[in-house]
Parts: C-alpha cells; sequence; structure tokens
C-alpha cells in the first residue's frame, strides 16, 4: 500500500498524456452517470452546454493563450452547422464522419480568416472579426446560394433515432447529450495536451511579446494562424453539433449575440483556461432559462419578464469581474488552495 | 497539471450542481386523461418573439391570448377547467425555439402547443411536435407548410396562407384596375415568394413590369424603389412587413411617386404602420401625418375590422383588452391573439368532458367551427389550413372599410367565390357555447 502510494506520484507526473487519458476517463464516467440521472430535458441541455463549451474551448486558447480576440466565433460555427446539414443531407455519411469534415471545412475558412488576423491588432482584429460574425450568416440570403442554403428559413437536419440496441424508449436526448459529452472530452483532452506542448509555449510566448518571441526563433504569424486554425476547427465542431443536436442550420441561430455569449463564457470562467471554458458555457447556456422560470412565476410585467435574463445576464458579469477579476477558475483556485492548506495543516 | 486535474472534475461537478438545482424546479401532472390536464386546469405552451427583430407589434399577441383566457376563467373556464398559458421568448431565433419547445413539452409537460410564431424558427419543431403526438395548433404564420395533414397530423395552421390572400388581391387588381401596370416589393422569403406566386396566378404577366425584392434587416430600400418608380407601374403589390411598408412609402415620397399601394394583411395594420411612418419620418427629420399616408390603401383581412365598432366580436375583445391588458394598444395583433384564444376554446370545449390529445385534433377535423373569422376555416380530415380566404377594402381615416363580401379560394388552382354566410354573434359572456 505504502509502496504504491509513493510509487503513484511517480508515474502520474511522468507522463502528461497519460495523466490527461485517465482524466478524460473519469470525465467520461462522470458525464454518463449525470446523463443517466438527468431527465430528458436536462439531457438536451447538457448537449447544449457541450457544444458551447467545445467552442468556448477554442475561444480561450486563441485569447487566452495566443492573446488574439475574435467576436467572429459564432460565424466559424455557423460555416460547421452548415456543412454538418449539408453533408448529412447530400452524403449520407455517417454522423462521426460528417462532423470530422464539417470540423476540417471550418478549420480550412479558420486558415483564411487567421492569415488576415495575423495582420491584424487589438481594435481591428475585433472589428474584422465583428464583420464576420455579421456578414457571414446572411450569406445564406445570397440569392444565388439560397436554393443550397435554404434562405433566411435555413436547413433542417435529419438525423436518425439513437440505435435500438439502447432500447425502444431510450430518449434521442440523452444519446445526443452523450455524443456531444464525447466530442467534449476529445476535444479537451486534445487542447489540454497542445496547450502543454511546445505550441502552447510558443503560443504563450506570442501573446505576452511578439518581439521577444521572434527573437527567440519563434514564427510568430505562423503562430497565430495556426492557432486561429485550431480555435476555428473546435468552433466548427461545436456547429456541427449545434445543427445535429437542433437540427437546424438558419441564419437565426448564428446571431452576433452567439459570438458575444462565447466570449462571455469564456471570459466568465477565465481567459485561457478549459476549465474556465466549461464553467462559462454552463453559465450561459442555463442562466437565461433560469432567470425566464423565475421571471414567468413571479408574475412580471410584460416588458419586465422579456428584459430580466439581460439584466441578470450583466449582473452575473458584472459580478464575477468585480469580485474574481481572472475569472471563476482563479476563484474556484484561490478557495481550492485555501481548503488544501487548511487539510494539510489539520493533517500535520 | 494542476490545470486539467482540476478540469475534469470541475466539468463534471459543475454541470451536476447547476442541473441539479434546476432539476428540482419540474413537476408534471398526474392522475389525468391527457399530459397538460388535471381535473380543473389545461396548460398549453407557445414559442414568441418577446424580444428580438420580431418583437415590435408580434410580442403583443401571446398577453393578449392569455388575457382572453383569463377573462375566460374568471367566469368558470371551459368544463370546470381553468386555461393556462405558458409562453416562452425565442427571441425568433430557431435554436431557442427547439429548446423552448421541447422544455414545454418535457419539462412543463403541456396539452398543446398553441400558436406559436414563425417561419423560420417553427419549421424546426414541427417534426418533433408530430413524433411526440403534441397538438400543434394555430401556428401564427402564413406559410402553406401546416397544411400537410399526411406527414404532419398534428399540426394545424390558422390564418390564411400567403398564396390564398395573393390570389385573392390579384383577382381584385384585374377586376379593379384592368390593364393597367403593376409591380411587386416583397420580402425574399417564403412570404414574399408565396404572395407572389398567388399573384401571379390571376395578373397577366405581360402587366408586371418590375418585380424588387428586399431583405429583413437591410433598412436602405432607395434602389428597389426608385426601380420600381422608374417602371412606372400604376399599382404597387406590397408583400412586406409594416416596417416595410412604412420605408417604401417614405422613400416613393421622397421621389414624388404616387402609385395605389395594395399591402398583404401582414403589413397593413393601420395603427402600427402610421406609427412607424411618423417614427421614421422623425428621425430623418420631417414630420408627416401617418393616417394621411396610408389613406386609399388596399388591403384584406380576414378578422372584423377594429373600426367595426358595433361588431359583436370588437366590442367582446375591446371589453378583455380594457380590464385585462389596457397597456397594450388595441390592435390588429391584439384582436388576432384573442381570435386564436377563442378557437382553442372552441376546440377544447368540442372535444369533451375528458379532452384528450386526439379529442382535440378530431373536433378540429370534424370541421364546421364558425367565429370571429369573416370566412370559413378550411380544416377537416384532408386539409389542416386555417381561415380559407380573406375580404379585401380600403383603409379610410385610419381604419380598414372592407368592400364587397370575402371570397374563399384555395392554394392550388381552385377558383375564387364569395362566402356570403352571416359572421356568428360573440358569445354575450365571450365563453364558446356548447
Amino acid at each position: 500500500m505504502t509502496a504504491l502510494a509513493v510509487r503513484a506520484p511517480v508515474v502520474w507526473q511522468r507522463s502528461t498524456l497519460l495523466r490527461h487519458l485517465i482524466w478524460a476517463i473519469l470525465g467520461g464516467v462522470g458525464f454518463y452517470l449525470l446523463s443517466v440521472w438527468l431527465s430528458p430535458f436536462r439531457d438536451l441541455q447538457l448537449a447544449q452546454i457541450s457544444y458551447t463549451a467545445i467552442a468556448a474551448a477554442g475561444l480561450t486558447v486563441l485569447s487566452g493563450l495566443s492573446g488574439q480576440i475574435s467576436l467572429g466565433h459564432g460565424a466559424l460555427m455557423a460555416v460547421g452547422a452548415y456543412s454538418t446539414a449539408l453533408l448529412l443531407e447530400h452524403q449520407h455519411w455517417k454522423l462521426g464522419v460528417v462532423l470530422i469534415v464539417a470540423t476540417a471545412i471550418t478549420a480550412g475558412v479558420g486558415v483564411l480568416v487567421g492569415a488576415a488576423a495575423a495582420r491584424l491588432r487589438g481594435p481591428y482584429l475585433a472589428g474584422a472579426t465583428l464583420a464576420l460574425a455579421v456578414g457571414l450568416p446572411s450569406l445564406a440570403n445570397y440569392h444565388r446560394l439560397r436554393e443550397t442554403l435554404g434562405g433566411e428559413n435555413g436547413l433542417t437536419v435529419v438525423s436518425g433515432p439513437p440505435p435500438l440496441s439502447l432500447g425502444e424508449t431510450f430518449p434521442v436526448e440523452r444519446w445526443q447529450a452523450w455524443i456531444c459529452g464525447l466530442c467534449l472530452i476529445i476535444t479537451l483532452f486534445v487542447l489540454a495536451n497542445l496547450v502543454r506542448s511546445r505550441v502552447g509555449r510558443d503560443m504563450r510566448l506570442v501573446r505576452e511579446d511578439e518581439d521577444a518571441a521572434a527573437l527567440s526563433g519563434v514564427h510568430v504569424a505562423r503562430v497565430q494562424v495556426l492557432t486561429f486554425t485550431i480555435s476555428a476547427a473546435c468552433a466548427g465542431l461545436g456547429g456541427g453539433l449545434l445543427a445535429y443536436v437542433n437540427s437546424l442550420a438558419a441564419p437565426g441561430a448564428f446571431p452576433l449575440s452567439l459570438s458575444l455569449s462565447l466570449l462571455t463564457a469564456a471570459v466568465l470562467g477565465g481567459l485561457g483556461s478549459l476549465a474556465g471554458a466549461v464553467y462559462g458555457s454552463v453559465i450561459v447556456t442555463l442562466l437565461p432559462t433560469w432567470s425566464s422560470d423565475i421571471a414567468q412565476s413571479a408574475h412580471l410585467s410584460r416588458n419586465v419578464y422579456a428584459n430580466l435574463p439581460l439584466v441578470v445576464y450583466g449582473v452575473v458579469l458584472i459580478g464575477v469581474i468585480v469580485l474574481f477579476p481572472g475569472g471563476l477558475q482563479a476563484g474556484v483556485l484561490r478557495v481550492w488552495r485555501a481548503v488544501r492548506v487548511t487539510i494539510r495543516g489539520r493533517l500535520r | 497539471m494542476v490545470a486539467y486535474t482540476r478540469l475534469c472534475v470541475a466539468t463534471a461537478v459543475t454541470a451536476a450542481v447547476a442541473l441539479t438545482a434546476s432539476a428540482c424546479s419540474s413537476g408534471g401532472s398526474k392522475g389525468s386523461s391527457a399530459p397538460g390536464v388535471t381535473s380543473t386546469t389545461v396548460t398549453i405552451g407557445s414559442t414568441q418573439p418577446l424580444t428580438g427583430p420580431a418583437a415590435p407589434g408580434y410580442s403583443e399577441i401571446a398577453p393578449a391570448a392569455q388575457a382572453y383566457f383569463n377573462f375566460v376563467n374568471d367566469s368558470g373556464g371551459v368544463n370546470g377547467r381553468k386555461i393556462t398559458l405558458k409562453y416562452l421568448d425565442d427571441a425568433y431565433n430557431p435554436t431557442q425555439t427547439l429548446t423552448l419547445t421541447k422544455q414545454l413539452v418535457l419539462q412543463d409537460k403541456v396539452f398543446a402547443i398553441v400558436g406559436a410564431l414563425g417561419t423560420p424558427t417553427h419549421t424546426k419543431v414541427v417534426d418533433y411536435l408530430n413524433q411526440q403526438r403534441v397538438p400543434d395548433l394555430f401556428v401564427a404564420s402564413g406559410c402553406s407548410c401546416w397544411d400537410q395533414p399526411k406527414q404532419h397530423p398534428y399540426t394545424f395552421g390558422w390564418q390564411p396562407d400567403y398564396v390564398v390572400e395573393g390570389k385573392i388581391l390579384g383577382d381584385y387588381i384585374t377586376k379593379n384596375f384592368a390593364g393597367k401596370k403593376v409591380a411587386y416589393f416583397y420580402q425574399d422569403d417564403d412570404f414574399g415568394r408565396d404572395g407572389m406566386k398567388g399573384l401571379d396566378t390571376y395578373i397577366d404577366k405581360s402587366l408586371v413590369v418590375s418585380r424588387q425584392p428586399y431583405q429583413p434587416g437591410n433598412t436602405d430600400v432607395a434602389a428597389q424603389v426608385s426601380a420600381i418608380a422608374r417602371a412606372k407601374p400604376d399599382v404597387v403589390v406590397l408583400e412586406t412587413i409594416p416596417a416595410y411598408t412604412a420605408l417604401f412609402k417614405l422613400t416613393a415620397l421622397k421621389l414624388g411617386f404616387n402609385p395605389t399601394m395594395v399591402v398583404s394583411n401582414v403589413g397593413s395594420d393601420p395603427i402600427t404602420v402610421s406609427g412607424l411612418l411618423e417614427n421614421f419620418a422623425k428621425q430623418a427629420g420631417a414630420s408627416v401625418k401617418g393616417d394621411q399616408l396610408i389613406e386609399g390603401l388596399v388591403t384584406d383581412a380576414y378578422l372584423p375590422s377594429l373600426g367595426d365598432t358595433s361588431n359583436s366580436w370588437i366590442t367582446t375583445f375591446k371589453k378583455v383588452h380594457d380590464k385585462y391588458v389596457p397597456k397594450l394598444p388595441f390592435d390588429g395583433n391584439v384582436v388576432y391573439g384573442m381570435a386564436y384564444a377563442y378557437t382553442f376554446l372552441q376546440v377544447l370545449r368540442e372535444a369533451g368532458k375528458n379532452p384528450t390529445r386526439q379529442k382535440v385534433i378530431d373536433a378540429l377535423e370534424k370541421g364546421g367551427l364558425t367565429g370571429p373569422g369573416l370566412v370559413p376555416y378550411r380544416y377537416s380530415s384532408s386539409s389542416h389550413a386555417g381561415f380559407t380566404g380573406v375580404q379585401v377594402g380600403t383603409i379610410k381615416s385610419g381604419v380598414f372599410v372592407p368592400a364587397g363580401s370575402p371570397m374563399t379560394t384555395d392554394d392550388g388552382t381552385g377558383p375564387i367565390t364569395p362566402y356570403t354566410n352571416q359572421q356568428p354573434a360573440a358569445p354575450a359572456d365571450g365563453v364558446p357555447a356548447g
């Protein structure tokens, strides 16, 4: 027993990959138990949290690690969603293949946007990506593309029921949650390894000081384009899952507020922290539902009722920024350290 | 290391805590014949644009419907049951529509979805509602797509579809403006295109001198309006929402272009349009009289006119409005909401003492419902379309004045026939009689 206890941390610490793998498996088991325990509607929300977290995780790597800002990730999600919808409709591939191809297509778009983004800084970059968020979804209304993209009405995604081996009454929402959860865990696993690799170090170097990075032999533009591409790929996967879960791809599903809420999720959780992206996604997905439930049950007047979710949203954002300037993850870490110090003190 | 170690724990813990907290609020109906029905209540749901681009005007519809339900509840409800309408804000975003519809069906266990608003939003949940066998009644959109009884046995439209309306307007134009040049200004989506399809059935194509689309959201329509003005039409047909009816008129005014305007019902509510005209003009630093600008505008209606104060439906709706939602303007949207609320109550009564979802569908398919409409419904086992026609008229001193008799037709090649049956009077207490 003692021998194990002494040896375990050694193996543990030696291999980042192994450590992340163990956590991924534990995370998967936890996700599974949670999904089985929840009702179908909560499973739907779990699926939505998962795809939002995938996109937010990509964004937090971009903004938190390489220091680029993007207000256009909603548009990249639209690219993933439309790719998924079109591939499922015309190619009839398996969902897994469709999602991988949709991710690759969005990554391709990410290379183009990233190449432009690497030339821009600060507000100019924010402006350019903002234009992307506003402009790209309305391409669906462009008259030459309307036949293909379905115009304002968009596309309806038809996806099969869950496998029959799970039972005839198995809720489709749970099956969707599983698919999204699996994608989330894979994404977080890949990103967690990536940010601890040499590439991740280069990203941080570029964020801190571009000149110093260049002097140290880091190709600044290349790192920025690469980060943007990875981040776009995450948005694409998130968008593909959005299309699959909500069975739609339509311009109205990708308003500017989607891009902003992704950024909100990343900032609320703590920029650069993958765990933070998950917290943030939980908040931005569930908060509107909660506040509108409260508003509805409190029998408020129509104008208050309709706008209360926005007010609560704003208050939470202000609260978090004031209390935890580094995001929720920073707050959690602070509490965790305090708890650990207390426990250690007790043990001694 | 620290970051990733915490990551998975954090993921699981937050998700678990957050979702448990919300799981506590869920409830369901017990010991009753159908979901959402207890011995004293019937709970129905709806998705509405209370915020976002479609909110102006349309956000009044659900509160008006709720007001009518409250009015009937206060006099005892239907078969001893009170009606609760739970309407949620989807901000006209289809992703939200799907989530909220699933929330209403799975979480709130509503009996039916009634009056859900919008084509791009509601088309994404029709399959789901039909799979779950949830009655999807009186969709608030004129898309002809709701009328597919084989594919979607639980979905029913309500307002006349845009093709039907287009056909009747086209017929009116051909008869009253014979040989005149016509131009179309239309919203570039199903609404505008379906409307044009109907118009083209009756208007000679050689007389149509210009067809100009607009994208909702882009408020600069100068290019389209001047293209229409250059083609020198005598009549311009607008398949537009209220804001674009106003924008067209103001832009035409600047060009000194003053054709006869024929506007689809959707974009012609006199109170809304004249309000928008005055607002837009004020923003541009000018002052206009909205009422004067829409004087003589040709449009159509399928519900009694607000100006017809002797109509028993209008007096009933006004009474409910003044008592329950006095803060809303008494306009077309309010009448619309109350009228479909009345239709639902009628169907619920028809479904009997122990309503089930199937009984509601049967009651609608049996047909023969009459109510606030100027024309009959087309409901039968082979058609799930709502009002089967409209009455054309003109706007005079800010109110719609109907002309001739209401017309009915279908959305195919069927003929247009006048409907001469008298509209039934509203029940004295506003509650549908059994």
